[in-house]
C-alpha cells in the first residue's frame, strides 16, 4: 500500500513489531464513498459474461482504501500518534452502485 | 393469395427474429461464456501457480505474533485485492443449483484463485518493497453488487489480502 505520510507507521498487529508503545490516543478511523464510474461499469458488465478479474473495480476500490487509510492516517497525526496500529478494514455497498470503504485502527506513540 | 402468402411469410421471419433474440442470443452467450470462461480460468490458475512457485521460501503467515527469532528492523502494513467474477455459463449453472440446493462447485474455483491471487498481489508488494517477510495475514471477502437470480447483474467479489510485512535485521538472530 503507498501511503505517502511515511512519518506514521501502519500495522494490523496489536503493536508495532520491535518497538514499543508508550501512549494510547485512542480509535482512529477514515471512510470513503465512492460511485461506480458509468464506462468502467459497462465494460465491467461486458467483462461480466466471461468472467475473471474486473481490473476497474479492482483499482477503484484499492484507490479508495487508500484513500481511507490516507484519512484514518491525517486523524492520528492530528492527535500526534506516530503509528497506528491494529487497523481493520471493512466495506459496505450502501447501494446498487456505491460502496463504502472504511479503515480504522488505534493511533499509538512508539519509541 | 398471392399478398397473403407475402405477409405470412413476413410474419414468419419476425417470429424467427424474436426466437433468435429470445433463445438463440442467450443461448450464444453461454456457449461463448462456457468456452471463454474456463480458457480464462485455466490461464489465470497457470499464472497463479507460476508467481507462487517464484515466491517459494518467501515466509507469509498468520500468527499475530512474531517468531521470536525474527529480529525486525522496520515494518509496514501491506495489501493485495482483487474483483472477480463469474461467468455467465457458471451463474446460470449455480442459479439452478441453488433450485435444489448442495455444494455450487462452480463457485469454489471462483474463490480459490481470487484468495490466491490476492496474496500474491500483497507478498509480491512486500518483496517489491524489500521486505523481508508477512506475519499476521488476514483475508476478507466482500460481495460487491447484487447477482440477480437469473444471473443477470455483477457477481463481483472482491478478495482483500493485508498483513504486516518485516524487514529483518538479521535474518534468524
Amino acid at each position: 500500500m503507498d501511503v505517502s505520510n511515511s512519518s506514521i507507521v501502519i500495522s494490523n498487529t496489536e503493536s508495532i513489531p520491535g518497538r514499543n508503545i508508550v501512549e494510547f490516543y485512542g480509535v482512529v478511523t477514515g471512510n470513503t464513498v465512492r460511485a461506480k464510474h458509468v464506462g468502467r461499469d459497462i465494460m465491467a458488465g461486458l467483462k461480466n459474461i466471461v468472467g475473471g478479474e474486473l481490473r476497474g473495480y479492482t483499482e477503484l476500490l484499492q484507490d479508495s482504501r487508500n484513500e481511507a487509510t490516507d484519512r484514518m492516517v491525517e486523524q492520528a497525526k492530528s492527535m500526534g500518534a506516530n503509528a497506528v496500529v491494529n487497523v481493520r478494514f471493512a466495506t459496505s455497498s450502501i447501494s446498487q452502485g456505491a460502496a463504502e470503504l472504511f479503515a480504522y485502527g488505534t493511533a499509538v506513540r512508539v519509541a | 393469395m398471392a399478398l397473403r402468402s407475402e405477409s405470412h411469410d413476413m410474419e414468419g421471419t419476425v417470429e424467427n427474429v424474436n426466437l433468435f433474440f429470445n433463445y438463440g442470443l442467450p443461448l450464444l452467450l453461454l456457449v461463448a461464456a462456457y468456452f471463454i470462461g474456463s480458457f480464462i480460468e485455466k490461464r489465470h490458475f497457470a499464472s497463479i501457480r507460476k508467481r507462487e512457485d517464484k515466491l517459494h521460501g518467501y515466509p507469509v503467515v498468520s500468527f499475530d505474533t512474531m517468531p521470536d527469532d525474527w529480529q525486525v528492523s522496520s515494518s509496514d502494513m501491506v495489501t493485495g485485492s482483487i474483483v472477480i467474477s463469474l461467468d455467465y455459463f457458471k451463474r446460470v449453472i449455480a442459479g439452478l443449483r441453488g433450485l435444489i440446493g448442495g455444494r455450487i462447485k462452480t463457485y469454489e474455483p471462483l474463490l480459490e484463485r481470487a484468495r490466491r491471487e490476492a496474496l500474491l498481489r500483497m507478498t509480491e508488494s512486500a518483496r517489491e518493497q524489500g521486505y523481508d517477510a508477512v506475519f499476521n495475514v488476514r483475508l476478507e471477502t466482500s460481495r460487491l453488487a447484487n447477482a440477480a437470480r437469473d444471473g443477470k447483474g455483477t457477481a463481483g467479489v472482491e478478495m482483500l489480502a493485508f498483513g504486516t510485512a518485516v524487514k529483518f535485521a538479521s535474518r534468524f538472530g
